[in-house]
């Protein structure tokens, strides 16, 4: 039973900072800064989210694995091909290298 | 829900398939690894549902069998999901008008690192309830499903398998990150910025000791702030 609290304290802390500000922010317009600023969030959260965390991505594959699936996903990505086709892209690169080194 | 809802609703479960693709392997690794490390699946299952964080679930589940106490774990998962006060502070500007509280705290649930991405480099300027609310629906329904399928089905699976899903979430990113930064030098300069600085953190979190948790916290405001003081003009677009 214990352990039902610290998941249920462990979903509070989590949702909270999502709910704030969604709730709070509501029909405040804010300064041109902080709006640029905004802006350019996803471009920075996204920078941070895959590096360096995507070298060690592959487990058990190792760095070259991950480098491979990572490459082949950015060429797919580069030339605009659908997301979808990007992350079983990303997949089977990794999967290809596993196979020669695992 | 009227006929334009519900499209709405429809194109957000479409806009959300990439993710729905990316979150099953994780799942079904959260599982997988939760199992091994002897959680119960009730539990485990509890927090796909209830926490709905999978860098928070894997570590916490670590964290679990380490021994932490419950205060560090509370905290490690705080600190980890801070950085979706940023996202969900971004979201709040680009929803539609007149949406009220009670929707905002539905779809405030459902903003993850990988449905925010989504959401903020969709090309319309202002985001529908009903959109969001789908990409939302059929992520957390993965997210769910694979965790289930780890507890219960995936067990047998063969090792070189497993190695090949964690890059489901990264070629995600990366997909959604290289077509803007192919044609837009301010999103290019920032996101390389964020790379440096989290990186740079990250190392020297590991040499001196202190938790990596606040990295891709400091790197996201930094890179931002620096990118919208020296991109004063024509940064403004999404």
């Amino acid at each position: 039973m214990n352990i039902v609290y610290l998941i249920a304290a462990m979903a509070l802390v989590t949702y909270i900072p999502r709910m704030l500000p969604m709730v709070l922010l509501k029909n405040v317009s804010l300064p041109a800064y902080i709006r640029r600023f905004m802006g350019f969030i996803p471009y920075a959260a996204l920078g941070a989210l895959i590096f360096p965390g995507v070298l060690t991505s592959a487990g058990t594959g190792g760095i070259e694995s991950a480098v491979a699936g990572a490459l082949l996903a950015a060429v797919l990505a580069w030339f605009e091909f659908n997301l979808i086709l990007v992350v079983l892209g990303g997949i089977a690169g990794t999967f290809l290298m596993n196979m020669m080194l695992i | 829900m009227t006929k334009s809802s519900a499209h709405k609703f429809w194109g957000g479960i479409k806009a959300g398939l990439p993710v729905a693709i990316g979150y099953i392997p994780i799942a079904i690794a959260f599982g997988l690894l939760s199992k091994a490390l002897g959680i119960p699946n009730y539990i485990s299952a509890l927090m796909s549902l209830i926490i709905y964080a999978g860098a928070s679930q894997f570590i916490g589940v670590n964290l679990l069998v380490a021994g932490a106490s419950f205060g560090e774990i509370i905290i490690a998962t705080f600190l980890l999901n801070l950085r979706h006060f940023l996202m969900t502070g971004t979201l709040s500007q680009r929803l539609e008008e007149n949406v009220s509280g009670p929707w905002r705290a539905l779809l405030a649930f459902g903003v993850t690192d990988e449905t925010f991405s989504i959401s903020a480099l969709n090309k319309e300027e202002t985001l529908s309830k009903h959109f969001i609310l789908g990409l939302n629906t059929i992520a957390f329904a993965a997210w769910n499903a694979g965790t289930w399928l780890g507890l219960f089905v995936a067990t047998g699976l063969p090792e070189v398998v497993k190695a090949s899903m964690g890059i489901a979430l990264y070629a995600m990113f990366i997909g959604l990150l290289v077509p803007h930064i192919k044609k837009e030098k301010p999103a290019l300069v920032v996101s390389v910025l964020a790379v440096f600085i989290n990186s740079a953190s990250y190392y020297l979190s590991i040499m001196f000791g202190f938790s990596g948790g606040w990295g891709i916290i400091i790197a996201t405001v930094a890179s931002a702030a620096i990118g919208a003081h020296i991109f004063a003009k024509g940064g403004e677009q999404a």
